[in-house]
């Protein structure tokens, strides 16, 4: 098969009505939760429509402005009507300087007066029309991204993907530099440790972190300006990336689009098993989020690798392809094109059975060939790592094999100190030497060779469709909510009312008004 | 030589021929890679006391940063049978291993609750060790089938938490302080193990305690059973939970 980048893969022969009926059930499974997403706002939704609006700073305790606008709203119990009307109704005839909308909004009286019709209209098509010029101001600096990666061209697919993760924005630009010079594709900052449990964004850079590094939209800025400057000293684009996800998915979404990243994590089924997120919460962030990344061109990665993380990556295989059906699904009622659309899914299997290889191939084949157009990420070993750091160096060059082999769009390169801390310098340059290493090495491979009519690997990806197929016609049959509430996934079960985060989620008025919303709906 | 801690047993890394002292390392240094950055890789290798230094690999990782990897012989050698070793709490066992180990001897699930207590709104460490994602690859208490783990989160009274231990009759309790300013996480901490007493719990349940600036005698000392600090892994916590169980059972943890 040939994929639209030019590369070549084993061709894998599949039963394409099983491939048709898996994606007419993942149409089943997400219309269902489409209903839900579009009779409810979220405070996070609607924290970032008043970010669209220019509210992005914090009071001088830290909090941001918005989450104290949205607060006073959801406490009246205004916030069906959108936070966009309510900002509209206090601007009139005040300043529009953001501290003094947020003070009048949290004086607004538990049943505001009102407006007579035409003031209405009026309102309604300043607020559009503001909104109209935000976001084409937001068009205007993805459209400058994209000169810029159109200018200097990307490095060869698959994209190599590395980690940096000190804590302090400085210190990550530093070590994210000296990555691309050593070849990295991709910088992906990780995360201060549970900052998905956060139900805001914090303000500003941050040079204190447990486990990485905040992610604020300062420290966007930040990196994407060094990550530009670098890409133009090493003639080739170096991409971005951040987490779109937990309890403030919307406005990452938007901070990070407005900062020109390239790529996000997105994934709300990874916020549900993992996070123990409200399933209601997540998934209509989730669809906002993702008309975001529509919007701005960003691309998504979904979160399936984690499940083998914790069920076995043998045996749990076919739900990383249910769940990328029913991601791939969710991605395009959001408006996101194949290219944008980042599966997950990773090599994870016990390296102490025998016959691995041709599993782990079988799987990252039958990925590719089921979503040629899009951009697979794939994920190196992390869960049966060691500390024997050679033996994990070379555990990772048979994931580096595999990669290239299946034509793996963005790869995550493994780490050989994976299991003991956060990657040094030297890591990240081995990792990448090795890679290229590979990728060099087995450049046309992919082409020459054919898998065996009914041998191990066919065999095994055809199994594993099944599977998923199966999984897929009960998840259809019960609803995605209480497939989860089962534990189809990852060997975990949530509740659609439990977790963290029901409270922020509000059924819409008759009256509710979102025109970043509106925008993106109707692009 | 005989196995173990012979009296006067001193030993020396082995590389090629015994005792030849043989170390290998690998580090980076910020400099160009040029003579300047291998003159001082060897200076820094002689000056960690190792002799006849070799630079076997010398590469440049990025612009202003070299990659070394060096060999060398130390002198250093140790007197193998005096060494003093600490006695080590529990050893942390493997995920399976526990889990089969505490359905077999417990005959049902330890309850365990997680809370950050007070006014306390800083969920990460308790999230870290409860979570189903864990920490560091290490997966967290929700993950174990032999516990029935929840997570409270954050901002949980203590009177709250002690009443619901009561309720769910918890084998075990944990709380998590970060916020440390004017010794509130001492107080706090204090509270609970009252409430705990007060609805006269506390000899039935494991009090633990955790954070950033909490250490083993500090929770000793502030009446819980013990103190896990930074780097905490959660299948330590999960190790020294049914261990705690155990014992109040009557039995040992092997």
């Amino acid at each position: 098969m040939q994929l639209p980048d030019g590369r070549h893969v084993p061709d894998l022969r599949l039963d394409p009505s099983r491939v048709e009926r898996c994606r007419a059930l993942a149409d089943a499974v997400t219309a269902p939760v489409l209903e839900l997403v579009q009779r409810h706002t979220t405070v996070s939704i609607e924290r970032t429509v008043l970010r669209l609006y220019g509210m992005d700073d914090a009071d001088a305790s830290g909090v941001p402005l918005v989450n104290r606008a949205v607060d006073a709203l959801q406490a009246r119990g205004l916030l069906d009507r959108g936070a966009a009307y309510w900002r509209g109704y206090v601007l009139r005839g005040g300043p529009a300087e953001p501290a003094a909308v947020v003070e009048r909004l949290a004086a607004l009286p538990p049943h505001p007066a009102p407006l007579a019709e035409a003031e209405e209209r009026e309102l309604r098509a300043d607020l559009r029309r503001e909104a109209r010029a935000r976001v084409d101001a937001l068009l205007d600096r993805v459209r400058r991204r994209n000169a810029l990666r159109d200018e200097l061209g990307v490095g060869a697919s698959p994209l190599r993907y590395v980690i940096v993760a000190t804590g302090n924005i400085h210190d990550d630009v530093e070590q994210a530099r000296a990555a691309a010079q050593a070849g990295a594709d991709v910088i992906a900052v990780i995360r201060s440790t549970a900052q998905s449990l956060l139900d805001y964004v914090p303000h500003g850079a941050t040079t204190e972190g447990y486990g990485g590094t905040y992610a604020t939209q300062e420290n966007f800025r930040i990196m994407r300006e060094a990550l530009d400057d670098e890409s133009r000293r090493l003639r080739r684009y170096v991409h971005l990336t951040n987490y779109s996800s937990g309890l403030c998915m919307p406005e990452i979404a938007f901070a990070a689009a407005w900062e020109r990243l390239d790529m996000l994590l997105n994934d709300a089924m990874y916020g549900i098993l993992f996070r123990d997120i409200n399933m209601r919460r997540t998934l209509c962030d989730q669809h906002f989020s993702r008309r975001v990344c529509a919007l701005a061109d960003v691309v998504i990665h979904t979160g399936e690798d984690n499940y083998i993380t914790t069920a076995d990556a043998d045996e749990a295989a076919h739900t990383v392809i249910a769940s990328q059906f029913v991601n791939e699904s969710f991605a395009h009622r959001a408006g996101l094109p194949d290219r944008l659309v980042g599966l997950g899914h990773a090599f994870e299997i016990d390296p102490a059975r025998e016959d691995t290889i041709a599993r782990e191939l079988a799987q990252a084949l039958l990925v590719r060939t089921l979503f040629p157009g899009a951009p697979i990420k794939y994920m190196p070993p992390t869960k049966h790592k060691q500390g024997d750091i050679f033996f994990s160096h070379a555990y990772d060059v048979m994931a580096d094999v595999v990669a290239a082999v299946t034509g793996q769009g963005i790869q995550l390169l493994g780490m050989m100190t994976e299991a003991m801390h956060n990657p040094l310098l030297m890591d990240r340059y081995v990792a990448l030497k090795t890679s290229a290493y590979v990728a060099r090495a087995w450049r046309s491979m992919g082409a020459e060779l054919a898998l065996r009519p009914g041998g191990l690997v066919e065999r095994r990806a055809n199994e594993t469709l099944a599977k998923a197929l199966a999984l897929l016609e009960e998840v259809a049959a019960d609803g995605l909510m209480r497939a989860i509430g089962e534990g189809r996934f990852a060997d975990i079960a949530r509740t659609e009312d439990g977790g963290k985060g029901l409270a922020g989620v509000v059924p819409r008025g008759p009256a509710y008004f979102n025109p970043l919303l509106e925008i993106m709906e109707t692009r | 030589m005989t196995v173990g801690g012979e009296p006067g047993q001193v030993v020396r890394p082995y590389g090629d021929r015994r005792d030849d002292g043989v170390v290998q390392l690998s580090f980076v240094l910020p400099v160009p890679a040029d003579e300047r950055a291998r003159a001082a890789a060897a200076e820094v290798a002689r000056r960690m006391g190792l002799e006849q230094v070799q630079i076997a690999a010398m590469e440049p990782a990025a612009d202003r940063y070299t990659f070394f990897v060096v060999y060398g012989r130390t002198s250093a050698a140790v007197d193998y049978g005096a060494l003093q070793v600490a006695e080590r709490p529990v050893r942390r066992k493997g995920f399976d291993e526990l889990n089969a180990l505490a359905l077999r001897e417990v005959g049902r699930r330890i309850v365990v609750l997680g809370a950050c207590t007070g006014s306390d709104a800083h969920a990460v460490g308790i999230d870290a060790i409860m979570n189903m994602k864990g920490f560091a690859g290490d997966p967290g208490l929700e993950r174990y089938p032999c516990l029935d783990a929840r997570n409270l989160g954050a901002q949980v009274e203590n009177a709250a938490l002690a009443r619901l231990c009561a309720e769910r009759r918890a084998d075990a309790v944990l709380v998590s302080q970060v916020v440390t300013q004017r010794d509130v996480h001492k107080e706090n901490a204090r509270r609970l193990v009252e409430e705990l007493e007060r609805l006269g719990i506390r000899k039935e349940i494991t009090a633990i305690l955790g954070g950033p600036r909490i250490d083993h005698r500090l929770a000793l000392e502030l009446g819980y059973d013990a103190g896990f600090g930074p780097g905490t892994r959660p299948s330590e916590v999960a190790t020294f939970i049914v261990g705690a169980v155990l014992r109040r059972m009557g039995k040992e943890l092997h």
